[in-house]
C-alpha cells in the first residue's frame, strides 16, 4: 500500500526535477509509440475507408484477416519481426534490431489492424444511403468519400486512439526487437520491468503513474479533436 | 463553430508538437540511429544478473569513453545468451555458466573466454524452515531434505545460469523434482525471488540480485559457503571468424577492458557504497582451475 502512495509523490519528483533518464524515456515512448500510430493511420485510414466503401472479390476473406490481427499478441509480433531482424534474419543486413527502428516496425505491425478495423467500422456504420443520396445530389465520389469521414470522425478518432493506446502500453514486443537498452531503446513499459528486475518498486510505481499521465493526456487531446467543444 | 475549430488546430498543433520534441530529442541523442552493429556498435549480451545489480550502469561510461565503441547490452538469462551467440547475433557474452559455455566453446561459436569476476549461489526459504535446511554446509543435502519434506521449491525454470545449476544440484540428490512442491516461475532472478517470498518457498538465488532485492523480501540465507555455489562469471568473443558479421575488434575492445586494472577496480567497488559489502569479487587472470574445476 505504501509503495503505491511512495510511487505517486516519486513520480512527482521524478517529473519536477527534470531528471534526464526519465525525460528521455517518456520522449523515447512518445517517439515510438507515436511514429508507430502515425504509420498505421497513414496505412490504416485509408484501407479501412477502402474496405467500407469498394465491394471486391476477397473482401471478407481481407476483413476477417484485418478482425483477426487486431488482437494480434505483441510479443508473437514481436517474435516474428526479431527473426526477420536478427543478422541471421532475412533483413539482417539492415542491421535494425535492438534499434527504436524495430520496435516502430514491430508497434506498426500491431496497431495497424486496430487503425483499420476501427476505421472500417466507423465508416460502415454510417447510414449506408447517405452516400447515395450525396451522390445523386451531385457531389463527386471524391466530395462524397470526404464527406462521409467527417461524418464518420468520432469513430475514426477512437480507432486513432485505440491503436496509440495498444501500442504505448505494450511490452513483449518492445522488449523483444529494441532489447531494453538503457539510453538508446528503453521504454516507460520496459523500464518497469527493469525497476522490478532491480527490487525498485517504488521506482516503478514512479514510472507507471508517468506512463499513466503521458498517455492520458495524449488521449485527453486526441478527444478534443474528437468532439467539437472543450470536454476538460 | 469558428471558434471551436481554431481550438481544435490549437490542441492538434500541440499534439504535433509533442511529437516534433520527441523526434528532436531522439536525433540529438542517437548520433549513430538506426545502425546497431556498424563498427562503432558493440552488442554484449548478459545474464540479468549484471543488469540487475547496476554493475554495467557503472562500467558502460567508462568503456565508452576509453574505447570509443557504443555498448548495447542484451540482458538475458544465460541459456539465451549463448543461443544468441550460438546464431552470431551478438558481438560479446558476459555470463555465468561454466559448464554451458564450455559446450559452446569447444563447438567453436565463441573464442578468447577469460574469469572475470565471482561471486556465490544461496539457498534461501521461509524463516520456519519446514526442511530443515538452516545452516547446513552441503547444497546437494538441503535440496534432498526439501525434496523428502516436500517442501515448496520455485524454480526459474528459465535455463539461465542459475537454474543450470539448480538443475546439477537436483541431479546429484538424484531427485526429479516435479509435483506440486516444485514450481517453475519461467523468469528472471528477482521475480522468482519475489514469488518465493510470496509464497513462502524456497528457491536459489545468486547473492548479488539477493543483496538487491533484500529490502523487498522476508526470506532469510539458509545455506551458504559450499563451494558448489560457488558463481563465476566470464566473458568471451562470438567467432568472427565463424560470423562473419561480429564486430570482433569491439568485443575485444570490451574483454580487454573488463579485465583491465580499471574495468577490475570499478567491478570490486561496485555496491560497497550502497550496500557496505561489494556484489562481486575481481578475478583478472584466474582461470577456473584456481577454484577447482
Amino acid at each position: 500500500m505504501n509503495t503505491i502512495i511512495e510511487g505517486a509523490f516519486k513520480a512527482f519528483e521524478l517529473l519536477t526535477s527534470g531528471d534526464s533518464d526519465v525525460f528521455q524515456v517518456m520522449t523515447m515512448t512518445l517517439f515510438v509509440s507515436g511514429t508507430a500510430t502515425a504509420i498505421s493511420v497513414l496505412l490504416g485510414l485509408p484501407l479501412g475507408l477502402w474496405l467500407a466503401l469498394v465491394d471486391f472479390i476477397g473482401k471478407q476473406t481481407l476483413t476477417s484477416l484485418i478482425n483477426f490481427g487486431m488482437g494480434l499478441p505483441p510479443v508473437v509480433v514481436g517474435l516474428f519481426v526479431s527473426m526477420f531482424l536478427w543478422r541471421s534474419g532475412p533483413l539482417g543486413n539492415l542491421d535494425l534490431i535492438y534499434t527504436p527502428i524495430a520496435m516502430i516496425v514491430a508497434q506498426t505491425i500491431i496497431a495497424f489492424p486496430i487503425v483499420t478495423g476501427f476505421s472500417f467500422a466507423a465508416i460502415i456504420s454510417i447510414n449506408p444511403k447517405l452516400r447515395w443520396r450525396l451522390l445523386s445530389m451531385g457531389a463527386t465520389q471524391w466530395q462524397a468519400n470526404w464527406l462521409l469521414i467527417k461524418e464518420a470522425r468520432l469513430g475514426l478518432m477512437a480507432a486513432i486512439m485505440a491503436g496509440f493506446g495498444r501500442v504505448i502500453s505494450e511490452v513483449g514486443a518492445s522488449m523483444m526487437v529494441g532489447g531494453n537498452i538503457k539510453g538508446q531503446t528503453r521504454v516507460l513499459t520496459t523500464a518497469i520491468v527493469t525497476e522490478v528486475g532491480k527490487g525498485n518498486y517504488d521506482v516503478a510505481m514512479a514510472i507507471a503513474y508517468i506512463l499513466l499521465i503521458i498517455t492520458y493526456t495524449v488521449i485527453v487531446l486526441l478527444t478534443i479533436l474528437q468532439h467539437d467543444k472543450k470536454i476538460l | 463553430m469558428i471558434n471551436h475549430r481554431a481550438l481544435r488546430h490549437r490542441y492538434l498543433v500541440i499534439l504535433v508538437a509533442i511529437l516534433c520534441i520527441s523526434f528532436g530529442s531522439i536525433f540529438n541523442q542517437e548520433p549513430t540511429f538506426g545502425q546497431s552493429s556498424g563498427s562503432k556498435n558493440v552488442i554484449v549480451a548478459m545474464t540479468t544478473s549484471i543488469e540487475d545489480s547496476g554493475l554495467l550502469d557503472d562500467l558502460v561510461p567508462a568503456i565508452e569513453k576509453k574505447t570509443g565503441y557504443r555498448l548495447k547490452k542484451v540482458a538475458v538469462g544465460t541459456g539465451q545468451a549463448l543461443a544468441l551467440a550460438e546464431k552470431g547475433e551478438v558481438d560479446a557474452l558476459f555470463v555465468n555458466s561454466p559448464k554451458a559455455e564450455r559446450k559452446v566453446l569447444e563447438g567453436g561459436a565463441v573464442i578468447n573466454r577469460h574469469l572475470v569476476m565471482h561471486n556465490d549461489f544461496v539457498i534461501v526459504g521461509p524463516d520456519a524452515d519446514k526442511a530443515k535446511i538452516r545452516g547446513k554446509k552441503n547444497a546437494v543435502e538441503a535440496f534432498s531434505l526439501i525434496a523428502k519434506n516436500q517442501a515448496l521449491f520455485v524454480s526459474r525454470g528459465d535455463d539461465s545460469g542459475t537454474n543450470k545449476l539448480e538443475k546439477d544440484l537436483w541431479k546429484q540428490a538424484n531427485v526429479t523434482p516435479s509435483g506440486t512442491w516444485y514450481q517453475q516461475t519461467g523468469s528472471g532472478m528477482a521475480e522468482t525471488l519475489q514469488v518465493a517470498n510470496q509464497k513462502l518457498g524456497y528457491t536459489l538465488a545468486d547473492r548479488a540480485t539477493y543483496i538487491f532485492q533484500q529490502k523487498n523480501l522476508s526470506l532469510p540465507v539458509l545455506v551458504q559457503g559450499d563451494k558448489k555455489l560457488l558463481n563465476l562469471y566470464h566473458v568471451m568473443e562470438v567467432n568472427s571468424k565463424k560470423y562473419p558479421r561480429v564486430n570482433s575488434a569491439g568485443a575485444k575492445a570490451f574483454i580487454n577492458f573488463v579485465l583491465s586494472p580499471e574495468g577490475q577496480t570499478i567491478i570490486a567497488a561496485h555496491g560497497k557504497k550502497e550496500f557496505k559489502q561489494p556484489l562481486f569479487y575481481v578475478d583478472a587472470g584466474k582461470t577456473e582451475k584456481d577454484y577447482g574445476f
